[in-house]
């Protein structure tokens, strides 16, 4: 087990360093590069902007800038919002509450939703119900998330009057009940891609556990098959999800900003467009990194658990 | 081995049993009868309606879907909203198969080399794929399209430039696996240089699963021009792209639901097509299917 983790660990930190390296090149292709935002300013002359660059050290070789950039990011410095002036790490930390909790919610219905779906695809292979599933699928992963965001807004919000078309919270209320249905529209808008995703996944899975000789010999001792699929099939099929889901984080993360958009949820993808709209480059970069650096986590994280449950990986 | 049966055949490759396969794939078909249609009406369709995309009529303004020769009504400024569809259309075809182009383009090569050259180079290449795939894409494509001018051209090269990395594992992957094979020994023993070898013997044979990532590559970059048209850092309007048209529709979702549902049932229509397409290719070309 330390052996697999040392070499999972290491294989992470090349990884992030290859991430910092990608990030800092994003920041500096950027015309005019982190001075970009002073431009503009009619108050300042090509002299005070050179001023400023040999005050910050942008006039060193870029590879001497990149290693104290990423000193700094290391420290926790990750510079400060050019609007309000606070740190750029307590700005998201301020927001990722939230992110996080409309990815958890979302994720956790898509696998439970898609696991069923994929299951009962593969035990009721080309029936009506699996054929529609997969054509379901394809289009759902077709379906701009935005645009789902959209039409559930205009059913559910403006049609029927269920559930609130935005924020996170009734102001003055704030219950756990009024966080709850601020919450159901977003994370349902959020899961339909990665039902589709883990619907197909799941079915393949079953199918695969299904052919193993352990459900023969399963079936040769008269195990019932309610309990076969329940005991050897679903669990067999499940745990690979964890790494699924660890590798479908971009695009979680992806979803969520727009999402975020959509119903004026106060995560980290809006904090992300409204630094873009004020130009805020420290918290852009912040947060560009800080994504990055979540999905190697979470794959990571995702890794471990797997070894943890899973014997063959860790072992084999 | 397909696209060795393909070769056998040179004469009469819609006699092969890889478009006998595709041609069996109903979803593909669809998908394919689809996209011809969108295109169709994309680019001969303005002609055929009575208003140009760009026309204002402001006592027109907010026409529901069906009002007079207003076929899908008009937007906040009385433009056509047929008319705009289309022509929108013709930017989000357009830049979604040209960054598709230019993302393949660079998978292939990266790919290629590096599951050629193997060693230090190739583990170097694979390492920044893995770290551009770290990336959540929306947040790359906004970051670049935020700082560069957003023209056209430009969203198209940034949507490739960050949509290259899903091509690049999958040919690494292919090339790997037939860099050992007799005939690449012998073109190697008969002494072909190295970019011979790569482009001219290995890549034919690895041609099945380009076409079917390139064809899932064009539904990606179609919906990822969208997203940014959709959040403003896309195309500019007056050009306008499906995305840009559900731009500003939220704020008239009570009063005008068209203005949202039309733009994004074409994104839907569109990128599934090329899903479908794309499913249909896996199936006749014998690409396993490792991702969805």
């Amino acid at each position: 087990m330390s052996g697999f983790l040392l070499n999972r660990l290491s294989q992470s930190i090349v990884l992030l360093v290859i991430v910092s390296i990608i990030g800092f090149t994003v920041l500096n292709l950027m015309p005019g590069g982190p001075l970009a935002q002073f431009g503009l300013d009619p108050g300042m002359t090509q002299k005070d902007v050179e001023r400023l660059a040999a005050q910050l050290g942008l006039n060193r070789p870029l590879w001497i800038q990149y290693l104290d950039w990423a000193w700094r990011l290391l420290q926790g410095d990750w510079g400060h919002s050019f609007r309000d002036g606070s740190s750029v790490l307590t700005i998201i930390g301020r927001h990722l509450l939230a992110t996080l909790l409309l990815m958890g919610t979302s994720t956790a219905f898509a696998i439970a939703v898609g696991a069923w779906i994929g299951i009962r695809g593969a035990t009721h292979r080309y029936s009506l119900f699996d054929y529609c599933a997969t054509a379901g699928a394809m289009v759902a992963l077709s379906v701009p998330t935005f645009w789902f965001g959209l039409i559930g807004i205009y059913i559910f919000t403006l049609k029927l009057g269920w559930v609130p078309a935005g924020n996170m919270y009734t102001i003055g209320d704030g219950s756990v009940l009024d966080y709850l249905h601020h919450l159901i529209l977003p994370s349902l808008v959020l899961s339909l891609v990665h039902v589709a995703v883990w619907s197909r996944y799941m079915r393949t899975a079953t199918l695969d556990a299904l052919s193993q000789d352990f459900v023969k010999t399963a079936r040769a001792k008269g195990v019932s098959e309610r309990r076969i699929l329940l005991k050897h099939v679903v669990g067999n099929a499940l745990l690979p999800m964890i790494t699924l889901a660890g590798m479908q984080l971009p695009s979680i993360l992806t979803g969520a900003l727009v999402t975020e958009t959509v119903f004026t949820w106060p995560g980290m993808g809006r904090l992300f467009l409204d630094s873009l709209g004020y130009s805020d480059y420290p918290v852009v970069m912040g947060l560009l990194i800080f994504s990055a650096i979540l999905v190697v986590l979470g794959n990571l994280i995702a890794d471990i658990i797997i070894a943890t449950v899973d014997p063959r990986i860790r072992l084999g | 081995m397909t696209v060795i049966a393909v070769h056998a055949t040179p004469t009469r490759w819609w006699h092969s049993r890889a478009v006998s396969r595709f041609m069996r794939h109903h979803l593909a078909l669809v998908g394919i009868a689809m996209i011809t249609l969108l295109v169709l009406a994309c680019v001969l369709g303005p002609y055929a309606l009575p208003y140009d995309s760009l026309h204002i009529d402001l006592r027109a303004r907010f026409a529901p879907p069906l009002s007079g020769n207003h076929y899908l009504g008009t937007d906040p400024l009385g433009r056509d909203l047929a008319a705009r569809l289309l022509m929108a259309g013709r930017i989000s075809l357009l830049v979604g198969f040209s960054a598709m182009l230019l993302s393949t383009l660079i998978g292939t090569l990266v790919g290629v080399t590096a599951g050629y050259r193997g060693g230090w180079v190739g583990a170097a290449l694979m390492r920044t794929v893995d770290g551009f795939l770290s990336y959540p894409s929306i947040f790359l494509v906004l970051a670049l399209a935020a700082t560069l001018r957003p023209s056209p051209a430009m969203i198209t090269v940034i949507i490739a430039v960050t949509s290259w990395m899903e091509t690049a594992r999958i040919v690494e992957a292919e090339v790997r696996s037939l860099r050992e094979r007799e005939f690449v020994q012998a073109a190697r023993m008969v002494g072909l240089s190295r970019r011979h070898i790569m482009f001219r013997e290995i890549l034919p044979n690895a041609m099945g699963p380009i076409i079917v990532a390139a064809s899932l590559a064009v539904a990606r970059a179609i919906l990822l021009e969208a997203y940014i048209s959709f959040l403003g850092y896309g195309i500019q309007p007056p050009l306008p792209s499906w995305g840009n048209m559900l731009n500003g529709a939220q704020q008239y979702l009570a009063s005008a639901p068209w203005l949202a549902i039309i733009p994004g049932a074409a994104i839907t229509i569109a990128v599934t097509s090329f899903n479908f397409i794309g499913d249909g290719l896996r199936d006749a070309l014998d690409v396993r299917n490792d991702h969805i």
